[in-house]
């Protein structure tokens, strides 16, 4: 097969796309840039939380991405790859790249959510509804990328991923209603409800706002940085790496001075995008 | 598709019916199970009895994932697998019939994990037919899913360390689900709450019944 087949993908060939990346590569670093200070500086302290209140423009942001961003996307490339019309290696790898970002962001949703609820709550860990079902979730896609990890065929990978991922995803709701009525069954009042004022207004709605877009626009960054990653992984692990070594040597075969005739091995070229 | 259920079915029953691994290792797993978590609360009694519906599931979500990988492993040995796909049988009923054979492993399994949860803990229970209800329910949603996650990783080699992993939290409401019921059927407990719950053991079972009778044949095609 020829080797340019394989890395054929709209997010590696051109060099228009690979400066798409880079400029919301930018772009995300500019917002979060501007919403550390918005978050940090420039609006004002919390009534009741005081600074504590500046979680506000990381958690929910990031929570917003693990949680409905990147695993939603997960979920939808993965019936996109097993529907039989829309079945390209492309929905995997972007399911793959999701889930993986996905998990980063909702370790950090957790981390940041443990930092808030030890001064807020008194505990590092509740067991919340919210809670439970984020981490349930976590585990899950944990599950996904082991699998992932086991060698095999990127086809057979690919099915196999996008079928657990199904397993999962409609495994979601009913661990979410069964952690709620696991808590509210348990005990009537939660001390998590929130104490942040309903109405927030000013800067601090508009950082906020912000915090959303600089969050999702670092997902977004990420996600298509991770899935030039697992293009290229693919097209290393089945062996064109050694067609494109051959073509190395062959170049440096080439300009030979000596002009003994050796020979340039036949290799394939090295795809573009690839360099 | 039912004749097909009922084949497949019965040659696994038969095999465990000639080799009794089952019998011999995975009940008595649980029992070394109940045993530990007793060890693990302490002799005190009153403390074993208010734990022993979750310890309970957890002991028979430990035997489903044993359950589960003898299932599979009947399979892995000379080709059985490429047989049982060669021979023309339905995918949905091969689906039905190893999820039959498993569940119904399960309720035996069960039926003495109670007794031992009984025994040794214990636990009083008031409202019967709820805890063998909830035993059925939880056991098919626990085959289903079992018999899904198994043909998913059948053929890895890494399928002993894999399957619990992956099995695990995705059974998490029936384990929530079956302590919730076994509290509101025990002694001091409130049976009106369980049937919340037992509607929610009813809509995973059909979930996930419905998706194997669905996607088992593609699986295969994985393996």
């Amino acid at each position: 097969m020829n080797p340019n087949q394989r890395v054929r993908s709209p997010l590696l060939q051109s060099a228009r796309a690979r400066w798409t990346v880079r400029i919301i590569g930018i772009a995300a670093a500019v917002a979060t840039a501007f919403t550390v200070w918005l978050g940090l500086w420039v609006t004002p302290p919390d009534q009741v939380q005081g600074d504590l209140v500046r979680l506000v423009y990381i958690h929910p942001g990031v929570a917003w991405v693990a949680l409905y961003l990147a695993f939603g996307l997960a979920a939808v490339a993965s019936l996109l790859y097993l529907w039989p019309r829309t079945r390209s290696l492309f929905w995997d790898r972007l399911a793959a790249a999701a889930v993986e970002v996905g998990v980063v962001f909702n370790v950090c949703t957790l981390i940041s959510g443990s930092i808030w609820g030890k001064p807020a709550w008194g505990v590092w860990w509740a067991w919340d509804a919210r809670l439970t079902s984020t981490a349930v979730l976590l585990v899950l896609f944990l599950g996904y990328m082991a699998l992932r990890r086991v060698p095999a065929e990127p086809e057979v990978r690919a099915r196999r991923s996008a079928f657990l991922a199904l397993f999962a995803a409609v495994d979601i709701p009913i661990v979410h209603f069964s952690v709620l009525w696991w808590k509210t069954l348990h005990q009537g009042a939660t001390v998590l409800n929130p104490d942040l004022s309903p109405t927030i207004h000013g800067s601090m709605a508009w950082t906020l706002l912000l915090s959303f877009v600089a969050l999702t626009l670092v997902f977004v960054w990420m996600l298509l940085v991770r899935y030039r990653i697992g293009v290229l992984e693919d097209w290393l692990g089945t062996g064109e790496l050694d067609a494109a070594l051959r073509e190395r040597q062959a170049e440096g075969a080439a300009p030979d001075p000596a002009g003994d005739g050796s020979e340039a091995p036949a290799g394939a070229p090295v795809p573009e995008g690839v360099r | 598709m039912w004749r097909d259920t009922l084949l497949v079915a019965g040659k696994d029953l038969r095999i465990e019916a000639r080799s009794r691994v089952a019998l011999s290792q995975v009940a008595p797993f649980g029992i070394v199970a109940l045993v530990l978590f007793a060890f693990a609360l302490g002799p005190d009694r009153a403390l074993m009895a208010t734990g022993a519906p979750g310890l309970f599931w957890v002991a028979v979500l430990f035997c489903t994932v044993q359950a589960v990988q003898r299932s599979v492993s009947v399979e892995s040995a000379d080709g059985a697998r490429d047989g049982l796909r060669l021979s023309g049988l339905d995918p949905a009923g091969l689906f039905l019939g190893k999820t039959v054979a498993v569940a119904a492993q399960l309720v035996v399994l069960e039926a003495l994990l109670a007794v031992g949860v009984v025994l040794l803990y214990g636990a009083r229970i008031d409202v019967p037919w709820l805890i063998v209800v909830s035993c059925v329910l939880g056991t098919v949603g626990l085959a289903a899913t079992g018999t899904l996650y198994g043909a998913l990783s059948a053929g890895l080699r890494v399928r002993e360390t894999l399957l619990p992993f992956l099995l695990l939290p995705i059974v998490a409401p029936v384990l929530l689900a079956g302590t919730r019921i076994w509290q509101a059927a025990m002694a001091g407990g409130t049976p009106a709450d369980g049937t919340q719950w037992l509607r929610l053991l009813v809509i995973f079972d059909a979930v996930y019944v419905a998706l194997g009778v669905v996607v088992y044949g593609p699986i295969q095609e994985t393996a």
